[in-house]
């Protein structure tokens, strides 16, 4: 299972989203896809249309920035970041 | 007792206002929607709710709704995309009317919903208008571009409003944005044009409730008002310290009377000399008075937005306003004096009036 890290500014918009949660996904996108099922409305947030993964988000697979077609195993540690940005 | 409530689109998230009917204290709620930079906030006067267009840095553009004055909300932007490449950037204004909710967005574009904000589809891009050309360039893409700044539902017909295109001017559809028509006939541009029926700057169109011909608008360069519903415009500026602003309101029972907050045209975009001033015809534009009474007259370098100013509708109409600083005033006296209500907030984005029973 994927050790799935999110955002603290993703918790709020969704009811009951932990901040991390392990996940059994063969990639990025389809994590993201599962956590959608889950929390409607989550994809939108993390994607733009194309799709692909909003400008501010970044998301890393094993310290490695990573795209939605990244692969995971049972072992890849997956951190979603809020970029810094604005003030 | 009805309340009115004050809906504060900020920065930083909503905030609401709220007063009894006497509109003389007030007691101040939020910062809602978890801090997202809130553009416009509106009042659906049918349902009961309030809508919030915002746009986040990280997680993009949604429309929040409350079904309860604030306290708790839900977001959504299920079908808030374009389907054609043309990106989204931003969900600038709203309209609650009808039984339905528009939002105008960034690239130019109208989507409405049907179900209280819970799906979204695209109503119109206005394709095929004079300037279209420009705003549908995929090179000219926004962030930077142009967006729908306004839409202005009419009272009694569903199937008509008028929606405002940055830097372009405004449109008028009457069969629910099927067709349109551009609505800049005697508007002033100081710049060249290509169409000659476009490439005007409207800031901000207000309409009478008293009377549905009389309109005015705050343009790039001058006041303007029609008698005849928009089809054509004449220029009310004389008397103005500046040709230049965003906001502005119409009196709810007089149609000549009408206020506006004139800006320095450059790139400071505030109060004239540092001096709070809203200023108030009362004979359709042929003179204007400066209204002071409690508004800071030093140092108040005080901006405020195309949305930043709003009206109620009581017998003697209350007026408030918000600025890029954070302030809010208000005047329960149709103008004659200002109270600040609020002093601390986030800039202030836009300002709507909701009375409730």
């Amino acid at each position: 299972m994927a050790d799935v890290h999110l955002p603290t500014t993703l918790l709020p918009l969704f009811a009951g989203l932990p901040r991390r949660l392990d996940l059994d996904a063969p990639t990025v996108d389809d994590a993201i896809g599962q956590l959608d099922e889950r929390w409607p409305g989550l994809r939108d947030r993390l994607c733009e249309p194309g799709p692909k993964i909003r400008q501010h988000i970044h998301v890393y697979v094993d310290r490695e920035r990573a795209g939605l077609d990244t692969p995971l195993t049972d072992r890849s540690r997956v951190d979603v970041i809020a970029a810094i940005s604005g003030g | 007792m009805p309340r009115t409530l004050l809906l504060v689109g900020t920065r930083k998230g909503c905030f609401v206002l709220e007063s009894g009917a006497d509109r003389r204290d007030w007691s101040l709620r939020g910062p809602y929607c978890e801090g997202w930079p809130v553009y416009h906030a509106v009042f659906d006067q049918e349902s009961g709710s309030i809508y919030a267009a915002a746009a986040s840095e990280w997680h993009g553009s949604a429309v929040w709704r409350s079904d309860d004055l604030g306290e708790t909300w839900s977001h959504s932007s299920e079908g808030l995309a374009y389907e054609d490449g043309r990106r989204l950037s931003k969900v600038s204004t709203l309209a609650a009317a009808h039984g339905r909710v528009l939002v105008g967005v960034e690239a130019p574009g109208i989507f409405e919903s049907r179900d209280g904000g819970e799906t979204w589809s695209l109503l119109s891009t206005l394709s095929g208008q004079p300037g279209s050309e420009v705003w549908d360039d995929p090179a000219n893409q926004p962030p930077g571009h142009l967006g729908i700044s306004a839409i202005t539902p009419d009272r009694d017909d569903p199937n008509a409003f008028w929606a405002i295109v940055q830097g372009v001017g405004l449109f008028e559809t009457k069969d629910d944005a099927k067709t349109w028509t551009p609505r800049n006939r005697g508007l002033r541009a100081d710049w060249p044009r290509e169409h000659e029926e476009v490439g005007f700057c409207v800031h901000k169109m207000v309409r009478s409730a008293a009377d549905g011909d009389r309109m005015y608008q705050q343009n790039h360069v001058g006041m303007h008002r029609s008698d005849d519903r928009g089809a054509s415009w004449q220029e009310i500026t004389e008397g103005l310290p500046t040709e230049f602003g965003f906001a502005a309101a119409a009196h709810p029972h007089d149609r000549d009377t009408f206020f506006v907050i004139p800006l320095d045209p450059g790139h400071g975009r505030t109060m004239p000399d540092g001096k709070a001033a809203v200023w108030r015809t009362r004979d359709a534009g042929s003179s204007w008075e400066r209204l002071t009474n409690g508004l800071p007259q030093e140092h108040a370098y005080l901006g405020v937005l195309r949305e930043g100013m709003a009206n109620d509708a009581h017998d003697v109409p209350g007026y408030y306003f918000g600025t890029s600083t954070g302030q809010v005033f208000a005047s329960a006296d149709d103008g004659e004096s200002w109270q600040e209500i609020a002093s601390y907030l986030p800039a202030i984005s836009s300002v709507e009036v909701a009375v409730v029973d």
